[in-house]
């Protein structure tokens, strides 16, 4: 199991050392993580990697989560779609199932905690039920920026109801009359997806990927939908090709949950089949040593999104570093600082144009992506992460 | 080589950071923000810009000068609020006072006020700082130099900044030890004068080393 002493080689210089210290002061305090999943997304992932770490600093970390039957996960998702601003049909027999269900399993879980940390909307409503003592804090993984209004009418009572809310982005908050708090998203450096990797690891997987490493790769990752615009991508890999010979990767795991999946996918599929250049991967979720040895391969990473919830393959690309060429939005624009780490554009064009200046001027890269590994280092690993819950208990729980 | 009266404690900080739910869309707005939120507030943008980022992640060293520039594309009101020396301010009440005065003046100049087109509102945020104590102590200036080196960046900045403009320690902790404790007022003069504004944690304390080893290479040469 990694230990948080793990983190000394990767961590910023000093930084275990105050987790460590910061950690003696809620030694022994009950931390509950509440989610709706063990895996797939931020909501699971965090407590995936941070419990058994802050259980290695003393912290009584515990995760639960709530059970459910299949009506009460296609409402939670259709509640989790239109807080996001997505057009759902949404029932009031839905919305009495998606209560009913989180009574059930309040009943069940021991929710008690110094704090109790409640991720998304699924069991947003154990509130309800909650008993006396310890904080309740509500992390939103999700872009609230502009939600369904009777949707979040029906929700806000809820979240209002907990002593605090935290949010990825300032942008993604809505008025609450309660603190909301903002954390950044993290990358595990010791992760499969992250974790160092040989020459010759990263030459053999992407030999049984099928992807020759003959050229300059430009890669893209993630699923395949209008938010994240692989057509963009492909667009401005095309104004690229023109003065440089490039390979584009696309990697992703089929039609994304972003509108129009299904169609940007046959449209990726039918690019690729008219430019041998032009790679598209449709790779499972635990494909993470893959998504790992793409980044490492790659020569400059894309990430043209037009909307954003904070994906975190920007960093992820950078700690490997790598020079990210994204679109300015939501959490890309936080993660990219322009002219340093790479480039926040704002069109196909805008893309095109800097992928061309970076391969034109391959010392940029370098130092580019040298930048961009330091910048993630200090923001983006999970010590940070660790360290944001760890002030949290201290200031939440302080008296 | 001598040895100070109290041990240097070092302190490392953590910044917990809360959105207020005040948005700027343009100037006007960004005064009236400023207006009413917590002073905190002024902090974070202000001078927690340093804790945050290695690198300038924008043209100016604090978030109400990037954000006019480059988010309202007002260059004159961000050169103008760049401009303004945060360490030059004896407490966060007259920095505010002079931001305000800065945008107020600007705003009585324009015909039309310029709204957000395309960028991203003002988010205002404001800063918990979580202070941790580290194991580190240093007696002399060598084990000062020594932990120095290692520390986590944060505490640079707990000494250097939390220590001047929130604590009103104004020489910060650094500068008050090597006199007071140390009895070295020409270092602790020398780590008073370094230019905050345009450096990033790391510089600071590649400056201070850089100072130390210098005193440090004279006290061994200096014959007993």
């Amino acid at each position: 199991m990694i230990k948080i002493e793990d983190y000394r080689e990767v961590a910023p210089r000093g930084a275990v050392d105050l987790i460590l210290r910061l950690a003696e002061r809620v030694r022994g305090r009950r931390l509950l993580h509440v989610s709706a999943t063990r895996y797939g997304g931020g909501a699971a992932e965090l407590p995936q990697r941070t419990v058994p770490l802050l259980s290695d600093l003393g912290v009584e970390a515990e995760w639960e989560v709530v059970g459910g039957d299949a009506d009460f996960f296609a409402a939670s998702k259709a509640l989790y779609a239109a807080l996001q601003g997505e057009d759902r049909v949404i029932t009031e027999e839905m919305l009495r199932h998606y209560l009913e269900m989180n009574r059930l399993s309040a009943q069940k879980l021991r929710l008690e905690g110094d704090l109790v940390v409640v991720h998304d909307p699924q069991p947003g409503s154990l509130i309800e039920h909650r008993r006396a003592g310890g904080k309740w804090v509500w992390r939103c993984h999700i872009d609230l920026g502009s939600p369904q209004r009777r949707i979040w009418n029906f929700f806000r009572g809820f979240v209002a109801r907990y002593d605090a809310a935290i949010f990825s982005l300032p942008g993604f908050a809505p008025r609450l009359p309660i603190p909301q708090y903002i954390m950044y998203p993290s990358i595990d450096p010791l992760a499969d997806r992250n974790r160092e990797l040989s020459r010759s690891e990263v030459r053999g997987i992407l030999d049984r990927l099928g992807v020759p490493q003959d050229k300059p790769i430009l890669l893209q990752v993630g699923q395949f939908d209008r938010h994240r615009d692989p057509v963009g991508t492909i667009n401005s890999y095309r104004i690229v090709k023109r003065h440089h010979d490039v390979r584009l990767v696309l990697a992703g795991s089929g039609p994304g949950d972003g509108p129009d999946g299904h169609e940007a996918t046959a449209e990726v599929r039918d690019a690729a089949t008219r430019d041998r250049d032009i790679v598209v991967l449709e790779l499972p979720p635990e494909a993470q040593l893959q998504i790992n040895a793409l980044q490492r391969a790659a020569t400059i990473v894309v990430q043209k999104s037009v909307r954003d919830r904070f994906g975190l393959e920007v960093a992820e690309a950078m700690w490997k570093g790598k020079p990210v060429v994204g679109g300015a939005t939501g959490g890309i624009a936080v993660q990219i600082i322009s002219d340093v780490t790479g480039y926040a554009v704002d069109s196909v064009e805008g893309a095109g144009f800097r992928l061309r200046q970076l391969l034109t001027n391959p010392e940029l890269i370098a130092r580019m992506g040298g930048a961009a590994r330091e910048h993630v280092r200090r923001n983006f690993l999970i010590t940070r992460h660790l360290s944001d819950y760890l002030a949290l208990l201290t200031h939440l729980t302080a008296a | 080589m001598s040895e100070a009266r109290a041990p240097f404690v070092f302190v490392g900080c953590h910044e917990l950071r809360e959105n207020l739910g005040w948005r700027a869309h343009d100037a006007r707005e960004l005064l009236d923000g400023l207006e009413q939120v917590p002073v905190g507030a002024v902090f974070h943008h202000v001078y927690g810009y340093f804790l945050r980022h290695r690198f300038y992640a924008g043209p100016y060293a604090n978030d109400f000068a990037s954000w006019a520039a480059v988010q309202l594309r007002d260059r004159v009101l961000g050169e103008r609020l760049a401009v303004l020396d945060p360490f030059e301010f004896a407490d966060l009440a007259l920095l505010r006072e002079e931001l305000m005065s800065i945008i107020d003046d600007h705003l009585t100049h324009l015909p039309v006020v310029p709204r957000l087109v395309y960028g991203e509102p003002f988010y205002f945020v404001q800063s918990h700082i979580v202070e941790i104590a580290t194991d580190q102590r240093a007696r002399t200036l060598a084990e000062f130099r020594q932990h120095l080196g290692e520390i986590d960046a944060s505490t640079v900045y707990y000494h250097m900044v939390e220590a001047r403009v929130r604590l009103g320690r104004r020489s910060g902790d650094f500068a008050e030890w090597l006199r007071a404790s140390l009895g070295r007022p020409d270092l602790a003069e020398q780590v008073e004068r370094i230019d905050l504004y345009f450096l990033s944690l790391e510089r600071v304390r590649a400056r201070i080393l850089g100072l130390l080893d210098v005193a440090l290479d004279d006290e061994a040469a200096t014959p007993r």
